[in-house]
């Protein structure tokens, strides 16, 4: 799950990461009484958004006072904010931070991310800061020190030094640099984060180390035992199609095609999409149904399908296993006279009684192409497309 | 021949009594798995299914003699069952349950390497040995003995091959779901040699998807090492970036993890790698000849 950066900033306070002194302002005249608050000096307004690049779309700005503050804020709230990762609609503005201004020194960059190959977190750090640190690994991953730790220990006190080291800091500044990479890692750890980014960590004139901007991740299997975590989910953040999917406990993704997929299983939905496209059609989505596959499944999953006004044929793909087609079979069929489908579904069932559900769909007074292998259903949907 | 599972199978079921562990637990032993215990906390000197319930897998090992252990434990509860497992010296762990946080992955691998055992999972349909032993919850009646070795991230997406390999006329040495999660106990590469070294197996199929680089590490030791025919599908060509397709290991992060750059490291290892998940069966056919 993502979240805001003033929501990653909010957990990092509590586990004792320098983050600088902040507001969160829902109202330009909320963002004028915070930057008072803050002192009446330079402030920064930034827009919160589920995605980055604001910098470069608009969304940061550096302000001299409360009043401007205000102004600034006016300008970002309620508007859509058009970044490199938004897409071209962009996304709505509802929250800007306001942050004390700040004499910057140094851009560095510290991110922890879950090392699937080496199972274990790591810590990476760098002196490239305020850059994509896709871009510092393609262009000299040499500049990026990684240090390995085990969640049940945390980042060493050694290895914090290590790389605070590494990336030019010194005295002071690589003091309170280890401190700060211990904290986040603390952080990152005991709130199940399967991402923690600070980019950039700055060095203040002063020698202070805080985090200027933050980004986590925080693993979906572990909300359950962090409910203040699981708060912070921001339904405007996702696709309305998506929110509704969730709450029926469907797995769905919407993508740019026009052939709408209904399948169970995560690896046979995407494979079903990639047969679409081998066909020569485009999916429309991705929608695991799970194991369950019964009417009410089925009844939403068409739900879901035929809201997103792209969808002109339907391919349902289902490989029963524990999961009877017979019973799938009879859950289209009626599905289909709760939910109205004016477009053409092609169904394949395969599995555990795969030719009752057959006689099932056959005795049924709907129209369905009925196909008998993966291959046929998938050039069934594309050609029903130019039917 | 086969690996993993087999007829010399003793199996303990942890969380037997629970809705899900009572279901597939009547399925394994309709197939005919030598099903010996069963383990719930509370509920030891019990019977059920007519296998007797034991309160620690360690009882289970001392008083059924069981080897090999499928765990059914909900996800707050199965990092801790697996721990327990190992602990008490299962040799082989298959688990189940999908939606264990990956922190208590990172803890429960370890101690399962630790204790010399084998994981297989999280988040998987588990291991099949055609006519000898189920241990998961795959449906048994596709598969049929056979000489090809299949592992593979998918669930459904496996019976799709195996469904193929049946209609193309091949059965399967052994079928082995090693689960969706980025955190599994067992990859490609922790079995690949064991197919590769195994008797009655003449073909493997590898079934991958979006995410991580366990495919390219498979290809590297494929291309030095295999000398039986490698079929392989990559799922997700078509998915979008970031995002997190069903499975909780299935994302393309930046620019790797994508299907082409897998398909192009297998490609170059040897292995026929299927463009259409519709293939399988018939490219493994022409593989054998």
């Amino acid at each position: 799950m993502k979240v805001h950066e003033f929501q990653a900033k909010e957990v990092l306070r509590r586990f004792g990461v320098a983050v600088p002194e902040s507001g969160v302002a829902a109202t330009p005249e909320e963002a004028e009484a915070v930057a008072r608050e803050l002192g009446g000096g330079t402030v920064v307004v930034k827009a919160q958004i589920h995605a980055g690049g604001r910098g470069k779309g608009g969304g940061v700005k550096v302000v001299g006072g409360p009043e401007e503050a205000r102004a600034a804020a006016e300008a970002m709230l309620g508007t859509a904010l058009v970044t490199h990762q938004t897409g071209p609609e962009g996304r709505i503005v509802r929250r800007v931070i306001i942050e004390s201004g700040m004499d910057i020194a140094r851009e560095l960059y510290a991110g922890i991310v879950l090392d699937r190959a080496r199972e274990t977190f790591v810590f990476m750090a760098s002196a490239e800061g305020g850059v994509e640190i896709e871009e510092v690994a393609a262009r000299s991953p040499e500049k990026i020190i990684k240090e390995w730790f085990d969640p049940s220990r945390g980042l060493m006190p050694y290895q914090a030094r290590n790389l605070a080291y590494a990336i030019g800091l010194e005295g002071k500044q690589a003091s309170n640099a280890a401190k700060f990479f211990i904290a986040l890692a603390r952080a990152t750890v005991e709130t199940d984060a399967s991402l923690a980014e600070i980019n950039p960590l700055v060095v203040t004139g002063d020698g202070e180390v805080l985090a200027l901007d933050a980004k986590m991740n925080f693993d979906d299997n572990a909300l359950g035992r962090h409910p203040d975590i699981a708060e912070y989910h921001d339904p405007h953040e996702e696709e309305p199609l998506e929110v509704e999917a969730h709450t029926y406990d469907l797995n769905y993704i919407k993508l740019d095609g026009n052939i709408g997929c209904m399948v169970n299983g995560a690896g046979l939905a995407m494979a079903t999409m990639d047969l679409i496209k081998y066909a020569g059609g485009e999916p429309a989505n991705f929608l695991d149904v799970g194991g369950a596959a019964d009417v009410d499944t089925v009844a939403n999953g068409f739900r879901i399908l035929m809201s997103d006004e792209n969808v002109k044929a339907v391919l349902i793909n289902i490989f029963g296993g524990i999961v009877r087609c017979d019973r799938v079979a009879l859950g289209v069929v009626e599905a289909m006279s709760k939910v109205e489908v004016d477009v053409p579904v092609v169904v394949r069932l395969e599995g555990t009684n795969a030719e009752e559900a057959a006689g099932i769909l056959e005795e049924s007074d709907l129209e369905f192409g009925v196909a008998t292998n993966f291959k046929e259903a998938a050039e069934m949907a594309v050609a029903a497309l130019n039917a | 021949m086969s690996i993993l599972v087999s007829s010399e199978t003793r199996l303990l079921v942890q969380g037997i009594t629970g809705g899900e562990g009572t279901f597939h637990a009547e399925q394994m032993i309709a197939y005919g798995t030598n099903v010996v215990a069963g383990v719930t906390p509370g509920k030891g000197g019990q019977e059920h299914l007519g296998v007797p319930v034991f309160n620690t897998v360690r009882d289970a090992v001392e008083q059924a003699g069981a080897n090999t252990s499928v765990i059914f434990v909900p996800p707050p509860f199965a990092a801790d069952a697996i721990q327990e497992a190992a602990g008490a010296g299962v040799e082989l762990i298959v688990c189940i349950t999908e939606g264990i946080p990956a922190r208590d992955m990172v803890g429960a691998k370890r101690a399962v390497r630790e204790a010399g055992a084998r994981l297989v999972g999280p988040n998987c349909p588990g291991v099949i040995t055609p006519g000898e032993a189920k241990v998961g919850i795959m449906p048994g009646f596709i598969h049929t003995p056979g000489t090809v070795g299949i592992i593979s991230r998918s669930g459904t997406l496996t019976y799709e091959a195996v469904g193929q390999l049946g209609a193309a006329g091949l059965g399967q040495s052994t079928a082995i779901g090693i689960g969706g999660d980025p955190i599994i106990g067992s990859t490609y590469m922790d079995l690949l040699p064991l197919f590769a070294a195994d008797a009655g197996t003449e073909a493997v199929v590898l079934i991958g998807e979006i995410g991580g680089t366990a495919e390219q590490e498979a290809a590297a030791w494929i291309a030095d090492n295999m000398d039986k025919p490698v079929v392989a599908f990559i799922a997700g060509q078509t998915a979008p970036p970031g995002r997190r397709m069903g499975h909780a290991g299935a994302i393309i992060s930046g620019s790797s993890g994508t299907a082409a750059e897998k398909m192009d490291a297998l490609q170059a290892a040897g292995v026929a790698v299927c463009e259409s998940p519709a293939v399988i069966g018939s490219t493994v056919a022409e593989a054998l000849g």
